[in-house]
């Protein structure tokens, strides 16, 4: 079977939503844990893990119809996957794309390792809040208690 | 000039310029002969929140406020208020805000103090947040040092101890970042050195420093000895703390090798880090540095409440 049947059958398009393409392959699962997606939400989605790419020999494509994300949705992809770019669907036209860029505030998405970090203390009505001190290596820092983290530390340290 | 401190939280020193602390250093010099008790914040009231032990710092703040005519208000330990039925430490703060004109809190949790200014319309002064920050020591600190030697750039220091978990220690080297220090040694076993967040920031701030294991090494170099406590808990081997202990205990003999003015600092409590035979020698200057927590914490008061 020609490779681009393949692809025809398993990456169907989508008449509205969004595509998030170029994900480093194999974090497809942790983004849609970022997004606070967990499929019991209803919406139809297709998560493809470890086809090949030009760009990167292998990537992982998530496609959620029906949801366009916001600016602040695709900011926390960059978190987890710099390469990521993001389309948004309507008609089965791409009308917007965007790279993934890691916001200068991260707030309420992960959660600080430190744990006697203010924000760890329970009963506060108080969200984790990191500022963005460098994109490449990314660090982020607590704003309340200091400490650094790096992309590696962040697929375990995300709060939803 | 003082407007600068005007209503402001005193959260991290590193808020602060070299500028901000001429000004308290200046105001803190009218405060240091003064015996009597003054008026300047007559009808104001400091609360004090102090969720972890202190004897000093929290005294020292009461002394300060009473001298200049403020009423004080007091929570002391998480046992003896609301906070031991389960409120929040938020709900602690509104209600020391409702009643206070500004809150001086301490708290074992990193970022405590900085939530409180947040949740606080009144200003907040931190006394210490976990091994964070503690701003208003490291003040003393400097004010002791200017005191001692006129100036506080060009000189030699060494930083002795805990320099991981130690708020004092952490705080003092980064009140060292705003000056010009010829070189600062950071001495501590390899465990305890500086975190990664502090190294960090002292490199980005452009500090001339060095990290040792012994301060035998750097002992006839340095002018100024800031010595902080090494806490048995922070060892998970008892066997490897007796193996430190004996390097970061301070006695006569060993300052004796050092320079003739050399000045031993401590932001206190001491246990046995310090040989006694050091308190009444030259190098001694730990006793005069709390003295001075008094005007410093007047200045801080005064400059904060508007009254400069």
């Amino acid at each position: 079977m020609p490779s681009g049947e393949v692809h025809t059958l398993i990456v169907p398009k989508i008449l509205e939503g969004t595509v998030i393409d170029h994900i480093p392959a194999g974090k497809a699962l942790e983004i849609l844990k970022v997004l606070g997606i967990s499929g019991q939400e209803g919406l139809r989605i297709a998560v493809l893990m470890n086809v090949e790419s030009k760009k990167l020999g292998k990537k992982d494509i998530i496609k959620i119809e029906k949801k366009k994300l916001t600016v602040d949705e695709v900011n926390v992809i960059a978190l987890i996957a710099p390469t990521a770019t993001i389309n948004i669907i309507e008609n089965f036209i791409v009308v917007e794309k965007f790279k993934a860029r890691v916001p200068d505030v991260v707030e309420n998405i992960i959660k600080c390792p430190n744990p006697t970090c203010i924000t760890n203390k329970d009963r506060e009505p108080l969200k984790s809040r990191f500022r963005t001190i460098s994109r490449e290596p990314l660090l982020l820092q607590c704003d309340y208690c200091g400490v650094i983290v790096t992309r590696d530390d962040i697929p375990r340290l995300i709060r939803r | 000039m003082s407007a600068k401190f005007m209503f402001r939280d005193i959260i991290s020193i590193l808020d602060f310029t070299r500028e901000d602390l001429e000004t308290l250093f200046e105001f803190a010099d009218r405060f240091i002969k003064i015996n009597e008790k003054l008026e300047i914040l007559k009808g104001k009231i400091v609360a004090l929140a102090f969720f972890e032990p202190s004897t000093r710092t929290r005294l020292s703040f009461e002394v300060a406020a009473k001298k200049l005519g403020a009423d004080v208000i007091s929570i002391v330990g998480e046992e003896a208020s609301s906070i031991a039925k389960g409120e929040s430490f938020a709900d602690t703060i509104r209600m020391l805000d409702s009643y206070s004109d500004l809150i001086v809190v301490r708290h074992r949790f990193e970022g405590a103090a900085k939530y409180a200014a947040e949740i606080a319309e009144k200003p907040v002064i931190n006394a210490g947040d976990g091994r964070q920050h503690h701003p208003t020591q490291a003040m003393i600190d400097l004010y002791t040092i200017k005191k001692l030697f006129g100036e506080i750039d060009g000189l030699t220091y060494a930083v002795l101890g805990d320099l991981r978990y130690g708020r004092a220690a952490t705080s003092f080297i980064y009140g060292l970042t705003l000056y010009k220090p010829k070189k600062v040694y950071l001495v501590s076993p390899p465990q305890l050195r500086i975190r990664d967040e502090v190294r960090r920031e002292l490199i980005d701030r452009g500090l001339v420093f060095e990290e040792k294991n012994s301060i035998l090494e750097v002992i006839e170099e340095i002018d100024v000895l800031y010595v902080t406590r090494i806490q048995k808990e922070r060892f998970p081997d008892p066997v490897e703390y007796e193996k430190v202990r004996g390097s970061y205990i301070v006695t006569l003999g060993m300052l004796m090798k050092g320079k003739p003015h050399l000045k031993v600092l401590h932001p206190l409590p001491k246990v046995d880090e310090i040989d006694y035979s050091v308190d009444n020698s030259k190098y001694a200057a730990y006793f005069y540095q709390a003295k001075l927590g008094i005007p410093i914490r007047m200045a801080l008061l005064s400059l904060v409440l508007g009254a400069g």
